[in-house]
């Protein structure tokens, strides 16, 4: 697979790919250092032709092997070259209460990404916008992270208790 | 006193240039609306008619597909991927289990990648006849509505046939399909198309040339190429705009390097664009159907290889290893070795791309879906700020915003 996009990255911006490597399918990946992103994002839309910009998200690494652990997250980025038929995949590794530099102002979509990954990761994006995606803005924590429980239900009207749900109607002889 | 005869109610060339003091009006529309569809809350803020600033919300429909994921095994996972885009579940099922593939390393049996095409292309019918019909609805088009609707059961039917459910179909299985297609299905298929091309027909003569359906739509809800690009942008609504990316065409998967098929580009950019694209691709989408039925091989649908596909009945039932197999991949899951990967299918809103990491225990470790319509409502925005309020509807409707995959 073709790694012209990280080829130029570390051609023109020497410090700002930290390390580079390939996954099982042999596609390549990179990872920037943390306060590059908004200069790597400026060069490939403005210099390489990656204007379409795809998807971001991020992994918790807490629950990983143990040499896999720090930094905790890793914030993803795909950006696409339609001419050149590339895809790109970009990780930057933060700790938690690191900002990234924000890159909404150069991609428009990743306004909403940043907004995403700041509701269920609690990744701050510097110059973002600090705004919950899709959970409630009265929602505590960020619920995609390894630690925030699977049933941690944060109801804002009290829920009735769930024993009788297996029972069926009917008092089963409770009230007799 | 002057009569009521008397009064002359043309306006003065004054009285309409008067500068009226207005304040800027904020109003909500959604989460349930009758004029949108899907649970939105969009915060507008109008001086008259013109729409100044607009806040898409969205959220209402969150379902912790992601975190749901990481705690069950790969193939549990398959049920929750019907509910991402509820309008063209196959593609959804199929396109993360060809991710789940893809990290694994296999090679599915070549009469399943077929049929996963066909099941793709109808639910792309499906998908698009819905678009085009819930458009007409609510520019007033009643009886395009009921055509497309009509067409889009018949689908139903189909799906139905050959998944047991009507929506929530859960097809598919890692490495392959979990059963054949039903006997005499096929011509059932040719039958329905012929209908369907009928009625799809009927919906496009009742639209396409239709002057209050081309005055609200054409010219309206435009994007420019950069704009679509930059906001992320894909499937009909950027090749609206004229830009040729097809998942398919450029990176082809399942048997489409195979098949003979245009995709059809637009280059206008706004909602007449889109909606006429989805007609085009209906009749694209009708030609592989055919296409891929008759070079369709015979043969399994399913890899034999149990550590990945469950043994069949009589083997778990008659043979030790047969039990072993099953109990591993029902107990265990199917093993993922660890890794990560990035995969994508065209679906019939877009690129549907995944992010799947495993770190080979038998669960995900990390799911993520790149849905088309979170990136497409994120600029819906920028489409309808300076515009008319009445112009949002159309705009609403050809981007096809599906709650579902949307909120995850």
């Amino acid at each position: 697979m073709s790694t012209f996009a990280l080829d130029q990255i570390q051609a023109q911006l020497p410090q700002a790919l930290v390390q580079r490597y390939e996954d099982r399918t042999g596609a390549p990946w990179g990872v920037v250092g943390r306060e590059s992103m908004a200069l790597v994002a400026q060069l490939l839309k403005q210099k390489l032709g990656f204007r379409l910009f795809l998807s971001m998200d991020a992994v918790d690494r807490l629950q990983l092997a143990p040499e896999e652990q720090h930094p905790r997250f890793e914030v993803l980025y795909f950006f696409r070259n339609l001419e050149r038929g590339e895809h790109l995949r970009l990780k930057v590794r933060v700790d938690d209460g690191e900002e990234i530099p924000s890159i909404a102002k150069i991609y428009q979509g990743a306004a909403w990404a940043e907004r995403f990954v700041w509701d269920f990761y609690g990744v701050v994006f510097s110059g973002g916008e600090k705004r919950r995606m899709l959970m409630y803005e009265e929602f505590v924590g960020h619920a995609l992270r390894k630690d925030y429980p699977l049933r941690g239900r944060q109801g804002l009207i009290p829920e009735r208790p769930l024993e009788d749900l297996y029972r069926g109607p009917g008092t089963n002889g409770a009230d007799e | 006193m002057a009569s009521f005869d008397d009064y002359d109610p043309t306006p003065r060339e004054d009285e309409l240039e008067a500068h009226l003091q207005t304040r800027n009006m904020v109003i909500n529309l959604g989460p349930s609306h009758p004029a949108t569809h899907g649970t939105v809350r969009l915060r507008l803020e109008l001086d008259g008619e013109t729409i100044i600033k607009m806040d898409t919300e969205v959220g209402f429909l969150h379902r912790g597909f992601q975190k749901s994921c990481e705690n069950v095994t790969w193939t549990q996972c398959l049920p929750y991927t019907d509910r991402l885009d509820y309008v063209a579940p196959l593609q959804n099922n199929f396109g993360f289990l060809t991710a789940v593939e893809t990290l694994i390393g296999l090679e599915i049996p070549e009469r399943a990648k077929f049929i996963r095409v066909i099941g793709a292309e109808l639910h792309r019918i499906f998908s698009h006849l819905t678009t085009a019909g819930a458009l007409a609805l609510e520019l007033g088009g009643f009886s395009a509505f009921l055509y497309a609707i009509e067409a889009r059961e018949l689908i139903t039917d189909r799906i139905t046939e050959l998944t047991g459910a009507r929506l929530t179909t859960s097809y598919g299985r890692i490495g392959g399909l979990n059963r054949d297609l039903p006997s005499g299905w096929a011509e059932k298929v040719e039958k329905t198309l012929t209908k369907i091309a009928e009625l799809a027909g009927e919906v496009d003569a009742l639209l396409s040339r239709n002057r209050i359906f081309t005055d609200r739509t054409r010219g309206t809800g435009v994007i420019s190429k950069d704009d679509a690009l930059d906001f992320g942008f894909t499937g009909p609504c950027l090749r609206a705009c004229g830009v040729d990316y097809d998942v398919r065409k450029a990176k082809p998967y399942w048997a489409y390097d195979q098949l003979d098929f245009q995709v059809p580009l637009g280059n206008n950019g706004d909602n007449f664009d889109r909606y006429f694209l989805r007609v085009l691709e209906i009749r694209e989408s009708m030609k592989l159907i055919r296409q891929a039925f008759e070079k369709m091989p015979e043969g399994p649908v399913l890899i034999d290889d149990w550590r990945v596909a469950l043994p069949p009945k009589e083997k778990v039932y008659g043979s030790i290893e047969g039990v072993i197999a099953h109990f591993k991949l029902v107990m265990e899951g199917v093993p993922v070795p660890p890794g990560e990967l990035w995969h994508s299918t065209e679906s019939a809103n877009g690129e549907l791309g995944w992010y799947l990491r495993s770190d080979g225990s038998g669960r995900p470790y990390k799911v993520h879906v790149r849905a088309p319509g979170f990136q497409l409502l994120s600029g819906i925005a920028r489409m309808c700020e300076g515009r008319m309020l009445a112009d949002l509807v159309p705009t609403f409707d050809t981007i096809n915003m599906i709650g579902g995959e949307v909120e995850q």
